[in-house]
């Protein structure tokens, strides 16, 4: 049983690691702002989730896992949060998005 | 073992996003870089805790938590009010 | 008064949680301060069912339930985007008429866009949202309408 659950856990964990690591690639490649906030995005929803959630399993019952599932739900509340104002901001200081298809179409 | 992969991985990612927070373009993006390894150091602190099997670190990453959410909002404020006083100076 | 309990129940929970020590000394300093933000919250008049929706707890549940199937196909598109050798992006940028009639509503669903990665909330106002999506595909399907439909059953 005990192996089952650090199976699971290691599981996540690395899988929470994959997707981390492609956000933050998303972050570097991506053209944009506005799109590199959606790769951001990735990091701060699904892979913290994932990531917390294995350290959950191995924690087993008591206070640790309690603030776990504490930081998850803080995470989960603010990184919304953050992201619409940075998208906010942005917008109202003019930054405009760029328009990858549409001016490819236009070109040809 | 899969406690020093995440490890080694969230590490890389926070060099990967300083990458991102050096070369900008925009401010915004630096801002979001900052927000970035935030995120990922909460994480690296309650990873290690368990990969040095002292969960009490947990504590500091809550709160670091709070304080990383409360600091990219301040950012923004003050990205905002100096960008419109800059503003008003020119007109 | 109902307000009042429950948001004494949470941070009484959360002070228990978050101290692991239980002599009654530090009990009963934890009650103090529980009691003293209580006394806060009341003077700066923020206990109402804006910051304890507890009308909606039990649908909210299902809500984010639904929600998190959503987050994790959305989180698996955009995470296959990252690794093409050329990401096929269409970004695009929309106001959508939202149905809520209360700010928590609009709160909640403009939440909900922000958490599934691939469509961004830029800008809330009380009868639109303006949206930046990754993909056009993200576009038509909150055109389609059924976040925003189970968010307004919330309400």
């Amino acid at each position: 049983m005990e192996l089952i659950v650090s199976i699971i856990s290691g599981v996540c964990l690395l899988a929470g690691s994959f997707l981390v690591l492609s956000g933050v690639i998303g972050v570097i490649r991506f053209p944009d702002f506005y799109t590199r906030i959606h790769a951001a995005g990735v990091t701060e929803t699904l892979a913290a989730s994932l990531i917390l959630i294995g350290l959950m399993l191995i924690a087993g019952w008591g206070i640790v896992l309690l603030k776990l599932i504490l930081i998850l739900l803080l995470v989960l509340f603010t990184s919304p949060t953050a992201s619409h104002a940075l998208g906010k901001a942005a917008w109202k200081s003019g930054l405009k998005p760029t328009n990858l298809k549409q001016r490819n179409e236009d070109r040809n | 073992m899969a406690l020093i992969i995440t490890t080694i991985t969230l590490l890389v990612v926070i060099a990967l996003a300083l990458i991102r927070a050096f070369a900008g373009p925009t401010v915004f993006d630096r801002i979001l870089a900052g927000n970035l390894i935030g995120t990922k150091v909460v994480l690296i602190i309650a990873v290690m805790g368990f990969l040095f099997g002292r969960p009490d670190f947990l504590d500091v990453a809550l709160t670091y938590a709070l304080i990383n959410f409360i600091s990219v909002i301040g950012v923004l404020r003050f990205v905002e009010i100096t960008r419109r006083s800059r503003e008003e100076d020119k007109s | 008064m109902r307000h009042t309990i429950s948001i004494t129940l949470v941070l009484s929970i959360l002070w228990i949680v978050n101290s692991g020590y239980y002599t009654p000394l530090l009990l009963s300093f934890g009650l103090i301060s529980v009691l003293f933000v209580v006394w806060i919250a009341h003077r700066m008049d923020v206990v109402d069912h804006e910051t304890l929706p507890i009308h909606l707890s039990g649908k909210l549940l299902a809500y984010y339930f639904w929600l998190m199937k959503k987050i994790i196909i959305s989180n698996i598109d955009v995470a296959r985007r990252v690794w093409q050798i050329n990401p096929d992006l269409s970004p695009k940028l929309k106001k959508l008429a939202i149905t809520q009639k209360t700010d928590m509503g609009r709160v909640i669903y403009a939440n909900s866009i922000n958490l599934t990665p691939g469509t961004l909330s830029v800008d809330l106002k009380n009868d639109y949202v303006l949206v930046h999506s990754l993909t056009s595909d993200g576009i038509k399907e909150l055109e389609q309408g059924e976040m925003d439909r189970l968010v307004t059953e919330l309400e």
